[in-house]
């Protein structure tokens, strides 16, 4: 089966072109999973031109090296047994750190294929490498490609498939004469089943005292003794520690190769270093990065991408209809000025090419197919599924422009310069550079906020960032936001300005806090992750990858609000619609005598009414208002809507001062419908983000704690607002008011203690590594 | 002792010693910082760090606490 059935492993450091590659051999149909039990990305998929090739892609990684999660898979995998060949990647214009990792994949002892890519740029730097010779050194193949130019690329294939035959290679390269000898010596004493080509790479590691090498060979107590003996008398000679001579003989070896293989054109200072001189310079650094972050949010939220889904959301699913090219809007719009209140009797047909809504199509085919205008059918399909499709598939064009920026100013190499600005402020609380990207673009909407999270490499920070990033007020939220103005102050334009940025503000207060209080909880307890990053040379991105890289996204979106998001917005509608009125459950609309205000009958009523307390300290307790908490998290603009109806102020919107009225008149005291506000705004985000969540988090439980966390902290804000209005507007005082000012402190001194020590020693690096592979 | 934060924006200098332990000192050696490497501070970020430094090559960025285990001449 040897020849019919090949796994090839691609490796390489993070940024040397190996995604480009495989997505330009594989077509990028393939497979993305993790890796088991952990959130790393596994990547498989079959060579185009080959369908008996298997290749797998490994995390980008600097070394095989026992810490991180990512080193960790890569090596499980490479000593596995499963892949025949592995094709190193190498970014030809860094030789010498990328040859620090080939070796070590070298050592392995699998038949490798030295892919040297961006052949092109090397060429253009006009550097020389001496292919033959490196090959010599290397004791294995060395190819030339351009994954980017797709150059070289079926040479190296016909290479693979010849190396996949062989047996693998003994390394050639050499250390200095004592540690060989040290070396010769573990070797001698490791048991005999482990298979020649191999013993070199575990006489490396049990050097290292590499913990999870060790484990594995099991060599007897006096032999493990000997080989300490051996290892503490060399790192006693050299005086360093064995880690750091292994490490300083594979630098000094490629420092060999290099001097031999590597003829350097002139130093003259490159286009990379041209534009970063600008770019992250001290003084322009900031102003550059304000301006092309509002660019982003300008085109993606404000401008384009805010037409593109008011188009989606009103017309093409809405009941508005659309015209072709706008033709005839114009003519339409006047005519409907024109007729004033009969404005429903002008037909909008007769004006241009017109397409009715979807909404409105499948509303006509189902009533033209013999189903009761407004019944249940009819409902269930218009305002349950198409209306929830709507919502949700109203984000997909935002999305993708914005995903459009975002990947291309990630794969140009500018997200890591946004790290390298913007580290300084966020590690304060907890989070670091790269937090910033997706707290903006949550402003606009949540759902590509959270997927933003995805370039945060750290898993700590990762978490903590989509734990935080929804309570930036999105978009969805204005509306509740210009209704509780209008409710409050009875003007939601020109005076109450003020009050739409204080809410910002809370979210910018929520984050901030939230970052200070999280970090020192168990949870995120463990040493400051260090921030050691490569800057990566400025490219322009292949336009193959930033495609994929922006599809992936979108669709990872689009299959989620097809399953998980569409049902609960079904089983939302259901809870709205259906309940028992005069002693018979059914649905709702359709029963006899059945009051306009058919939902206080629900089964959302009975539920708001059973969970009604929960809210009581928070000032407002009547089912109501937990409906509309409930309704908003099928999209959060639906609350006004919901209230709309609720409240019997049909078709009013969040400019409607009878809406505002009648909203205001639900809570007790101007306090309690603050803290409504403040809840609805920073608990639980919609369906969408909280798939969104799961999705990134990768796990139920941090799904469960970020989603719990985030409506405990709602709650306790709202319990704040309310009963510190309770307090010191008006006076009272009662048991809450003592439980609002014992969790405020507690609250403070969260924030304000320092970092507990526990949190520093209680888990040395290597458990924490070894845990996350085994969680 | 000299660390890596305390060199000046634009000069150079070599790393004597490695200091302190775990994943951070291994991944800064992975990355090629170790003994005998030369290195040049090419910038500090607009808010004062992190540093970035070119090193064998390639550009990278540290934040002058996790520069502080990194000892130089």
């Amino acid at each position: 089966m040897a020849d019919s059935q090949i796994h090839v492993a691609l490796a390489g450091n993070p940024n040397c072109g190996k995604t480009t590659l495989f997505n330009l051999i594989t077509g990028a149909n393939g497979y993305v999973g993790n890796w088991p039990g952990v959130t790393v990305e596994k990547k498989e998929a079959k060579l185009l031109s080959d369908k008996n090739v298997t290749i797998t892609d490994l995390p980008g990684i600097y070394s095989l090296s026992p810490y991180s999660p990512e080193e960790q898979c890569s090596r499980d995998y490479l000593m596995s047994g499963e892949p025949d060949v592995v094709v190193q990647v190498v970014d030809a214009t860094n030789l010498e750190r990328n040859l620090y990792l080939a070796l070590q994949v070298i050592e392995t002892g699998l038949p490798v294929v030295v892919a040297l890519n961006m052949a092109d740029l090397v060429e253009k730097n006009g550097d020389k490498i001496d292919t033959d010779k490196l090959s010599k050194k290397l004791g294995c193949p060395v190819m030339m490609i351009s994954a980017l130019k797709n150059k070289g690329i079926n040479e190296l294939f016909e290479q693979v498939k010849k190396s996949a035959a062989s047996k693998g290679q003994v390394p050639e390269h050499k250390f200095d004469s004592s540690i060989e000898d040290v070396l010769d010596h573990i070797e001698n004493n490791l048991p005999a089943s482990v298979p020649a080509n191999k013993r070199r790479y575990y006489a490396v590691k049990l050097f290292e005292r590499d913990a999870d090498a060790c484990k594995l060979i099991n060599l007897t107590k006096e032999k493990a003794a000997r080989v300490e003996q051996l290892v503490a008398q060399c790192e006693q000679d050299c005086d360093d520690d064995a880690e750091s001579i292994i490490t300083g003989e594979r630098y000094g070896v490629i420092a060999h190769i290099i001097d031999e293989c590597l003829t350097k054109a002139p130093a003259k200072m490159s286009t990379s270093e041209k534009i970063d001189r600008v770019v992250t310079n001290r003084i322009l650094g900031l102003p550059i990065f304000v301006v092309i972050m509002f660019c982003v949010y300008y085109i993606a939220v404000s401008t384009l991408g805010g037409t593109v889904t008011d188009f989606t959301n009103d017309q093409l699913f809405g009941t508005d209809g659309w015209y072709v090219l706008g033709q005839g809007r114009d003519a339409y719009d006047a005519a409907v000025e024109a007729a004033g209140d009969n404005a429903d009797s002008v037909d909008p047909a007769q004006y241009g090419p017109y397409v009715p809504g979807i909404t409105t199509m499948v509303h006509d085919a189902l009533v033209a197919g013999g189903t009761e205008d407004g019944g249940l059918v009819d409902s269930l399909v218009c305002d349950g599924i198409v209306g929830g499709l709507g919502a949700i598939f109203g984000f997909v064009p935002q999305m993708f422009l914005l995903f459009v920026m975002l990947s291309f100013l990630e794969d140009c190499g500018y997200m890591a310069r946004v790290a390298f600005i913007m580290d300084r402020v966020f590690r304060r609380f907890g989070l670091s550079g790269k937090s910033f990207i997706p707290m903006l673009v949550s402003s606009g909407c949540g759902v590509p906020g959270v997927m933003a999270t995805k370039t945060i490499e750290n898993e700590k920070d990762r978490r903590m960032t989509v734990m935080t990033t929804t309570f930036i007020p999105c978009g969805a939220k204005l509306p509740i936001i210009a209704l509780l103005m209008g409710s409050i102050i009875g003007d939601s334009s020109t005076t109450a300005a003020w009050i739409s940025p204080l809410f910002y503000f809370l979210g910018v207060f929520a984050v901030i806090a939230s970052g200070l209080m999280l970090k020192k909880t168990k949870l995120f307890a463990g040493r400051p992750t260090p921030f050691v990053m490569e800057l990566p040379a400025y490219h322009f991105p292949a336009i193959r990858s930033w495609a994929l890289h922006v599809w992936e996204r979108c669709f990872a979106f689009i299959k989620k609000a097809g399953t998980v998001i569409f049902a609960s917005t079904v089983v939302v509608w259901f809870l709205s619609n259906f309940g028992s009125y005069n002693g018979a459950f059914g649905y709702l609309p359709s029963m006899e005598g059945i009051p306009e205000e058919f939902m206080d009958y629900s089964v959302l009523a009975m539920f708001g009414n059973l969970v009604a307390w929960i809210f009581a300290p928070l000032g407002f307790s009547t089912w109501q208002a937990t409906a509309l908490t409930v309704s908003g998290l099928v999209a959060k603009e639906n609350v006004v809507a919901t209230a709309g109806s609720l409240l019997s102020v049909a078709d009013a919107g969040e400019t409607d001062p009878s809406l505002w009225t009648a909203f205001a008149a639900m809570f007790p005291t101007m306090g309690a419908c603050v803290a409504f506000g403040a809840f609805n705004l920073l608990c639980a985000p919609c369906f969408a983000a909280i798939g969104t969540i799961r999705n990134q988090m990768n796990s139920g439980k941090w799904t469960a704690i970020a989603i719990g966390y985030e409506c405990a902290f709602a709650w306790v804000i709202g319990l704040f607002i309310n009963q510190f209005y309770n307090l010191l507007v008006l006076g009272q005082f009662g048991i809450w008011t003592v439980v609002a000012i014992v969790l405020l402190a507690a609250m403070l001194f969260q924030i304000f203690r320092p970092m507990p020590k526990h949190a520093w020693t209680d888990e040395d690096e290597t458990n924490t590594a070894s845990a996350a592979v085994s969680a | 002792m000299k660390t890596l934060g305390d060199v000046k924006v634009g000069e150079s200098s070599t790393i004597v010693k490695l200091h302190g332990e775990g994943a951070l000192r291994r991944h800064l050696m992975d990355l090629g910082l170790i003994k005998g490497t030369s290195f040049k501070v090419v910038k500090v970020a607009p808010l004062g760090d992190p540093v970035e430094i070119n090193v064998r090559g390639y550009e990278l960025s540290i934040r002058k606490e996790e520069a502080a285990v990194v000892e130089v001449q």
